[in-house]
């Protein structure tokens, strides 16, 4: 009976949008970006579209990271009333094409050459059965350092070049009695660090068959065990307090000082330009000792909805906005991400930003181009969950060695796929 | 207790117990509300600070330059997603929508009450156990089943409006919303008003009956006029709980025109990038409580009514 | 306070032979019946009829989405699993343990401290007004914000501990919402402040209920405040504890949104309420199936303690 509605809901959600004739020079777009610098990017795009006579019908749901947005979302879909387009990550986008939902943008795709512009990893996202069904908005890199450089200079530290370099510069600033590490304790934070432990630690080829093949014997191998002692060294050198920390009062120490180094994705750039500071002057940002080369990545996408045709116009100009070079360029200056395609001039971009291009560029090409595991982008949600339980766990203390936490991955992983 | 049949001194001894016990009665009820306030005047605080001074001071210390810039800004200028238009317009959105909800789930919850203990029929038990356990479901488990089955009525009203020219409400999210509402909230109405009428005197009814009331008019004469502290009780209950719905808000209603007061409060405090602007936060969270914290005021006063009520009763 | 309520009315007294007016009595007969069919009605479908569409959906493998295919009770079996696994703690585990400590602790501290507030503001205070919306105000807040001001205040490094350290009192060590073990009692700490208040009330609205000449009488007969209260009062507010039980238990259940404003899961995720790990599941890992499987279970839970307490206060008594 619920099958019937549900199967009902989505042919005649078409039937339902006809009756507002007045509603096709409009863009319903759901998003999380509900304030700060990334409201601000978005907003132009909202400005793009206005100009080409499209208004934007705003669907604004915070929290959790994009959790409670697609709750809404769910619901939205169950009730067959699609938004024109939603902010999505990764797999979601996937289950949501392979559930019928999404619309085709591959006429527009071709004509706007996204196939060779959009780096190949994104596409596995973006494009499914063969069709363009979202659009990729930028390219978050996770293995980054940003450092103080305030900091830096007092305890006279260098660039890090491994990971063992990278210890003997915590001691340095523990020493110095500065706190050394700023990390969040929560579990999606520590995940992202451990993923650049795990690339630094295992090598690219390794990172590849743990976290994006999930191959059982590098999961359970003496790499990862080795991994989670690395991790553990990490951990001493936080301060007590960091249980439950949002990711931007962690920057937040490193941009006043009371912190060396936080190791976060690049989004933590966009909190140093909204506090005004110059990369290389005011801060560092380092790739994550022994990982220059490779780029572990996840990034923003706005899954395009199957509306009813009347409406199409209005997705089709709202995807070619957001792959267009000058938005591309515009709003990655300020989220602190790289454009989602690569042909972007990159004149705009700081320091950090020209590198963050150059090296995705080169990840690209070399086949060094990884998905996050913990921001799901290595697999779905279910496992890059699960992944985070036993990360979480093991920085907290629930689980107590390296040992355990391998076979505890292993089983969690195998339980979830 | 009676003074006359006691010594003299006995009284005053009384009396200086007597005193005693006021000071501890008054002492200890000082001490919970300080418990209760703390929060509150470390939101108030807060609110009143500049980002300075909240993020260099000590959040208990009282604010050296108070101002009043975050409530004007979380009032007419914060962000809610791309509009910035402070928190101000969602007031009418929330209002339009608890209203309703509170007041068809009472009185339904009242003449349920009415029903279960003055007009009970075999397995009244039952009905009213079966009521009450719904209380009990998670609402996220809900939440897709009651979005389709909202989505196939909003298309029926959509065919109506076609044919009558006029949807009769369906598809309007405010009306899903009323309608969610009252349809989770009857379990306690229902239960809040039951328990209630159940100490009611069942004689007075069966006078009026015999004066040939009918079954209304007992309710209206003889059983809302006495209800006033289970009244005021239900309305707290429900306007709060419906006024702080957030699950079922976003999800039925995030779109734009309708949005409740909390999605869109949510979207200002529940940031997670840029500097935190707790100060704008706080007063924005202050401004949204506001009609809650009037009702409690207000409605709070209804229990000494109730008190009045209740000697007539007996 | 009456003792006859348990007295049941003949619905209506006399029959009037005629036919006419036999149509009409039989309708006024079945008025409170349809009275109360459209709230019976709604409760059916909405609430039992999605409870049996969750129970089905546990027997699937509903991922993202729901699917409707039956594949058996693997959601169970990971379920029955995961509760015994207590070293390292599962999730489940972690979620259900914290549900025995936070609910217990939770009802408990609200009813008493409820009724105790309330008892005190009976006594003819001074002032009722003002306290009485003190203890009220915590329910009227959203707790996305209060959650904040909690956490300020409960943080070591922002709240009590370093406001007490800098008056002096250095040894003061106050890190529980920092602790995988003691996480659960901030949360218990947050939820009593924001509900005892409203149980207040509800006991206060049966105190001002309760006739006061019984009172009187049972002063006269020379009873002390403590007897009075034991013996008479307290037992008259039975369906006040009702009331006040049914609120908290379903508060103490729904608990989702304390949990992540206060602690955000909590470290390692110790702070887990049932609720996390079905929203978890059902909407943010996509294993749908697990999900409803778990808020089958916690129903179950639910009817197991409730069923026979609603048993014992709801059948008939006498008094």
């Amino acid at each position: 009976m619920l099958r019937k509605l549900l199967i009902g809901t989505a042919l005649a959600s078409g039937f339902a949008f006809a009756a507002h004739a007045e509603d096709v020079k409009e863009v319903q777009m759901l998003h999380w970006w509900t304030s700060g610098g990334e409201a601000a990017a978005l907003n132009v795009l909202k400005e793009d579209l206005s100009k080409e006579g499209f208004a934007w019908k705003d669907v604004p749901v915070a929290g959790g990271g994009g959790d409670a947005a697609m709750t809404a979302l769910k619901a939205m879909v169950a009730a067959g009333n699609y938004p024109t387009a939603s902010q999505m990550l990764g797999y979601t986008v996937l289950d949501y094409a392979a559930a019928g939902v999404m619309g085709d943008l591959t006429e527009t795709a071709k004509k706007e050459g996204w196939d060779k512009s959009v780096p190949a990893a994104l596409q596995k996202f973006s494009v499914y059965d063969g069709k363009w069904v979202a659009a990729p908005v930028n390219v978050h890199s996770v293995n980054w350092l940003w450092i103080n450089k305030a900091v830096m200079d007092k305890i006279g530290g260098t660039e890090p070049k491994t990971f063992d370099d990278f210890v003997a510069l915590l001691d340095k600033a523990k020493a110095a009695g500065v706190i050394p590490l700023a990390l969040g304790g929560q579990n999606w934070q520590e995940a992202t660090m451990f993923d650049s432990v795990v690339l630094s630690t295992g090598g690219p080829e390794f990172y590849k068959k743990a976290f994006n093949d999930l191959d059982e014997e590098s999961l359970k191998s003496d790499t990862m065990k080795k991994s989670f002692d690395n991790l553990a060294k990490l951990v001493t050198f936080v301060d007590p307090n960091f249980s439950g920390r949002d990711w931007n009062l962690a920057t937040a120490m490193v941009i006043k000082g009371d912190a060396l180094v936080q190791v976060m994705g690049d989004w933590a750039k966009g909190e140093f330009n909204a506090a005004k500071k110059t990369p290389g002057t005011d801060f560092l940002c380092y790739r994550f000792p022994g990982t220059d080369g490779s780029v572990i990545y996840n990034s923003d996408m706005f899954g395009m909805f199957n509306v009813p045709d009347d409406r199409k116009a209005a997705q089709v100009a709202l995807a070619t906005a957001t792959l267009s070079k000058s938005f591309q360029s515009a709003f990655n200056v300020v989220k602190g991400s790289v454009p989602a395609r690569t042909d972007v001039p990159d004149t705009d971009f700081d320091a950090c930003g020209k590198k963050g291009m150059a090296d995705l560029k080169a990840a690209n090409d070399g086949g060094t181009l990884f998905g996050s595991l913990a921001q799901g982008y290595g697999a779905p949600p279910a496992v890059a969950n699960a992944y985070k339980d036993v990360v979480s766990k093991f920085v907290h203390g629930q689980i107590k060695t390296s040992d355990e936490a391998v076979t505890e991955l292993v089983k969690a992983i195998d339980d979830a796929k | 207790m009676s003074a006359v049949t006691s010594p003299a001194r006995e009284v005053s001894t009384g009396i200086r117990a007597r005193t005693v016990n006021r000071i501890v009665i008054y002492g200890l009820l000082a001490l919970f509300a300080l418990f209760y306030l703390m929060p509150l005047f470390v939101m108030l605080v807060t609110s009143f600070k500049t980002m300075d001074e909240i993020q260099n001071g000590n959040m208990l210390a009282l604010p050296q330059s108070p101002t009043l810039e975050p409530w004007f800004k979380a009032w007419g200028e914060t962000c809610v997603g791309l509009t910035c238009a402070g928190i101000k317009g969602y007031f009418w959105n929330s209002i339009k929508m608890v209203v309703p909800a509170v007041l068809i789930s009472t009185l339904l919850g009242a003449l349920n009450g009415y029903v279960l203990t003055k007009w009970r029929f075999r397995g009244h038990t039952l009905v009213f156990g079966l009521m009450l356990f719904a209380c009990f479901i998670p609402f996220q488990s809900v939440l897709l089943p009651m979005a389709t089955i909202l989505g196939s009525l909003g298309r029926f009203g959509v065919t109506l409006q076609n044919s009558t020219g006029f949807s009769f409400g369906l598809g309007n999210p405010t009306v899903n919303l009323v309608f969610v509402h009252v349809v989770y909230g009857l379990g306690f109405t229902t239960l809040f008003f039951r328990n209630y009428y159940e100490a009611f005197p069942t004689e007075l009814i069966k006078a009026a009956q015999v004066d040939g009331a009918s079954f209304f008019q007992i309710f209206r004469r003889i059983m809302l006029p006495n209800s006033m502290p289970i009244f005021v009780v239900t309305v707290i209950y429900q306007f709060t709980n419906i006024w702080n719905d957030f699950l079922f808000a976003s999800a039925y209603a995030g779109t734009g025109d309708a949005m409740p007061m909390t999605v869109a409060l949510n979207n200002v405090v529940n940031t997670s990038t840029g500097v935190v602007e707790y100060n704008v936060n706080m007063a924005a969270a202050m401004i949204a409580a506001l009609p809650t914290l009037l009702v409690y005021v207000v409605a709070g006063r209804y229990f000494v009514r109730g008190l009045m009520a209740g000697a007539v009763k007996g | 306070m009456s003792t006859v309520a348990e007295t049941k009315i003949k619905l209506t007294p006399e029959h009037n032979a005629r036919p006419g007016a036999s149509v009409r009595s039989r309708l006024q007969d079945a008025l409170p019946k349809i009275v109360l069919a459209p709230s019976f009605a709604a409760t059916v479908i909405f609430v039992y009829g999605f409870i049996l569409w969750t129970i089905y959906l546990s027997f699937t493998n509903s991922k993202t989405f729901p699917s409707y295919a039956i594949t058996g009770p693997r959601a169970y079996q990971r379920l029955w699993r995961w509760t015994f696994e207590s070293d390292p703690p599962s999730s489940w585990y972690t979620s259900i343990t914290n549900m025995g400590i936070f609910g217990f602790l939770y009802i408990f501290i609200c009813l008493a401290l409820g009724l105790f507030l309330a008892i005190l503001l009976d006594q003819k205070i001074r002032g009722e007004g003002v306290l009485r919306p003190i203890y009220l105000y915590p329910m009227a807040l959203s707790f996305i914000v209060t959650g904040v001001a909690w956490k300020w205040f409960l943080d070591p490094g922002l709240g009590l501990e370093q406001t007490l350290h800098q008056w002096g009192w250095t040894s003061f060590h106050f890190d529980w919402i920092k602790n995988k073990d003691f996480v659960i009692y901030t949360v218990v700490i947050a939820g009593v402040w924001q509900a005892s208040g409203f149980i207040m009330a509800m006991f206060l609205a049966g105190l001002r209920g309760i006739d006061g000449e019984i009172m009187k009488a049972a002063q006269i007969d020379g009873a002390t405040t403590f007897q009075l209260y034991r013996r008479i009062v307290i037992p008259l507010l039975r369906p006040v504890f009702l009331s006040a039980f049914i609120v908290l238990a379903h508060l103490a259940i729904k608990s989702y949104d304390l949990v992540v404003a206060l602690t955000s899961g909590g470290p390692g995720g110790s702070a887990w309420l049932p609720s996390n790990f079905m929203y978890e599941f059902t909407f943010k890992r996509n294993e749908m199936a697990v999900g409803s499987a778990s808020a089958v279970i916690m129903l179950m839970t639910i009817t197991a303690i409730i069923v026979p307490y609603l048993y014992s206060e709801l059948r008939e008594r006498p008094r």
